[in-house]
């Protein structure tokens, strides 16, 4: 353990305890819990089994402070006006981990639906955030989801009424900027969706372009009886920047939750999900897309604990990558001694453009019942060469073949979207980046 | 326009064509006939341009190009088609998308000014209307999810919209039932023309009576052992390919 790394952070951390009215004690007393176990532990090394793959070095000697207070200039807000979508029931606006209100949309929302703040759910009497604020996200999991705990200020709290079910997204939009200083952005967020509930969310990450900041973001998600969540995912982070996310998916019986990652911006981006089954009849979806060129690190990672009889999960990965670009997946599936009937699928595709790209691919598959259908497939490779002969057999040059199927691979995970604006603007992005040309 | 002369071929180690010799006038319909693994298929693979296959021996003159010195997609431009036995699914890229590059990647191959959406959508219209196919297929994704007879429609519906100048059908009538065959095969005939020349490669005789060859030949042992009229496929259906082994070739 190396005492300096820890500098930047232990004098936000001083900061934040000096500062004890705005949070109530329990919530003190997690944040000290958090700062001791990071102090303790330290930064993960690639000694470390699940960060073999993912050196953090240059995180641990970033001192990332906490940025300015005031965050609303012209160039954020520029920023969030192209990361906002249409057709969305409101809108949360992040900058560095704290809530903009003055770019926040939260006018007319949909009766049964509680958006804000995490700090003002916190500093009224914490009417979303008790009983859900870290109780998932065990701070000796991660260090990551240690040293949120220990510094974050702020986030989303949300939360669903029973029996609502809300058509239009709710859109949360992530800033990093500290306007030439390094800055972290340790944002919290609470998502509560009641019995028999529907929502769709959509998570935009975005930051000043160039900057090396680092996004640290903690999700506590609970799922009531019957209830349903949509939760897209799409970071665009500066390509110098560290994304660091955890979401943390707790499922009642008979609930559903899908989740779709989109990963194309970050130095280095580590998006893990945890889902745990509460219930029977639960249905997890998760679905994702990376594309990486440069010299950039994309870790996808998801543990799925069947930890009861009867549910389903279904798992897709797909990830572009080119350059010296690096990948990594890791899919856990655990299946419980009383999880019989489990279904889980799982797959992960890689298409390596260049011969540099590199991608470690690992299904974790572990099974304690003996009734259950367990699947795993990883797929690393080139373009289907029958494809190219197919479509180069009708007269179609290689080059654009080659195009065509890349867009291809990667268009499959959009159109299964239920979200328009959103499936527009990723169509758009792809298209920019790997797009089919008029013809 | 094709002229096949003394044609080796081999895929790894097997030698499969053996000295196939071979000439299609515009005009005529060809049919190749032969037992599995005679290297019918293999043919019209080697003309394609599948890099699977090396031609050790012999040539291919097509419109008096040197058809083994074009790639893939030139042989296309040129007017070569090949009618997929099995059609490959393309997930993400949509019909519409595809037969449109084709065409004016064609197009752009001769120099020639790209086709107006207008005029693209009109031809594409009257084509779906022939081949009693649905407009909806034209959105989804190539080939994806289509039933075997939807497949085998969709690739002459290909070969309608880019008029090729030379079609190669392989095994085209497999997996059809007897109404997809004959709406497939009208579609064939339609196409037929003074112009064009055709070779259908089919192990059954049945879809010879719907599309009628003008020759046939008998593939076998990666040589041709026969050829005839259309009274060599009913010769074949009674007999079956048996009598190969009987009776001496004559070519």
């Amino acid at each position: 353990m190396i005492v300096t790394e820890l500098t930047p952070f232990a004098e936000q951390f001083e900061r934040l305890s000096q500062d004890p009215a705005h949070f109530p004690d329990w919530v003190q007393s997690l944040r000290q819990s958090g700062r001791d176990r990071f102090h303790q532990v330290g930064f993960p090394t690639t000694k470390w089994e699940d960060w073999r793959f993912t050196p953090v070095t240059a995180i641990a000697q970033g001192r990332f402070g906490s940025g300015p207070e005031n965050s609303a200039t012209s160039e954020i807000t520029e920023w969030v006006a192209q990361a906002s979508l249409a057709d969305m029931a409101c809108r949360l606006v992040f900058v560095n981990g704290r809530l903009q209100p003055g770019l926040s949309q939260l006018d007319s929302l949909p009766a049964g639906l509680t958006v804000g703040g995490l700090a003002d759910d916190l500093e009224a009497d914490g009417e979303i955030a008790t009983g859900v604020l870290g109780r998932q996200a065990n701070i000796e999991h991660s260090p990551f989801t240690a040293l949120n705990a220990a510094l974050f200020r702020d986030g989303a709290a949300i939360r669903l009424a029973d029996g609502v079910e809300i058509e239009a997204p709710l859109h949360l939009i992530f800033v990093t900027s500290g306007g030439g200083d390094a800055v972290c952005s340790q944002a919290r967020n609470v998502v509560r969706i009641g019995r028999e509930s529907r929502l769709k969310l959509v998570e935009t990450h975005v930051g000043a372009p160039g900057e090396a900041y680092l996004t640290n973001s903690v999700t506590e998600i609970e799922l009531g009886e019957a209830a349903q969540l949509d939760h897209h995912k799409l970071q665009s982070d500066s390509i110098a920047g560290y994304h660091i996310a955890t979401t943390y998916v707790s499922q009642a019986a008979s609930s559903r939750y899908r989740n779709h990652y989109f990963a194309f911006g970050g130095a280095l981006s580590r998006n893990e999900i945890h889902c745990y089954h509460a219930g029977e009849q639960v249905e997890t979806v998760l679905h994702g897309l990376y594309l990486v060129s440069g010299s950039q690190l994309a870790d996808c990672r998801t543990r799925i604990d069947h930890a009861m009889p009867n549910c389903v999960s279904h798992e897709v990965y797909k990830g572009i990558l080119d350059d010296r670009a690096r990948g990594v997946f890791n899919g856990k599936i655990l299946v419980y001694p009383d999880a019989q009937k489990t279904d889980a699928k799982q797959s992960n595709q890689a298409l390596l453009l260049s011969d540099d790209a590199v991608i470690d691919t690992k299904p974790e598959l572990e099974i304690y019942a003996d009734d259950v259908r367990c699947t795993h497939g990883a797929t690393v490779g080139e373009l289907d060469p029958k494809g190219l002969f197919y479509l180069r057999s009708r007269g179609i040059p290689e080059s654009l073949a080659r195009k065509m199927l890349i867009f291809a691979f990667a268009n499959d995970v959009v159109q299964g979207l239920r979200v328009e604006s959103l499936k527009r603007h990723l169509e758009s992005v792809l298209l920019a980046d790997h797009g089919l040309p008029s013809v | 326009m094709l002229e096949i002369k003394n044609l080796h071929a081999r895929s790894e180690d097997t030698e499969i064509l053996k000295g196939i010799n071979l000439r299609v006038q515009t005009g005529e319909v060809h049919a190749i006939m032969g037992p599995n693994g005679s290297g019918k298929s293999t043919l019209a693979h080697v003309l394609a341009g599948r890099e699977d296959y090396e031609v050790t021996a012999g040539e291919i003159l097509f419109n008096g190009k040197d058809l083994l010195e074009l790639s893939i997609e030139e042989r296309a431009a040129e007017g070569l088609f090949m009618a997929y036995q099995y059609p490959v699914e393309i997930p993400g890229v949509s019909n519409k998308y595809f037969l449109k590059a084709a065409i004016n990647s064609i197009r752009k191959h001769h120099g020639q000014p790209l086709i107006k959406t207008s005029e693209f959508l009109e031809l594409l219209k009257a084509n779906l209307a022939k081949l009693g196919m649905d407009k909806s297929m034209m959105e989804r994704s190539v080939n994806e999810g289509f039933s075997g007879g939807e497949k085998k429609r969709n690739e002459i519906l290909q070969m309608a919209m880019l008029r090729p100048r030379l079609a190669v059908l392989d095994e085209t009538d497999s997996g059809l039932d007897i109404d997809a065959l004959k709406i497939v095969a009208e579609g064939v005939n339609a196409l037929r023309s003074p112009d064009r020349g055709m070779i259908v490669v089919t192990h059954y005789q049945r879809l010879l009576d719907y599309i009628v060859p003008d020759f046939v030949h008998v593939l076998a042992g990666g040589k041709i052992v026969r050829s005839g009229d259309r009274t060599l496929a009913h010769e074949l259906e009674a007999q079956g390919y048996a009598f190969l082994e009987t009776e001496p070739a004559s070519v």
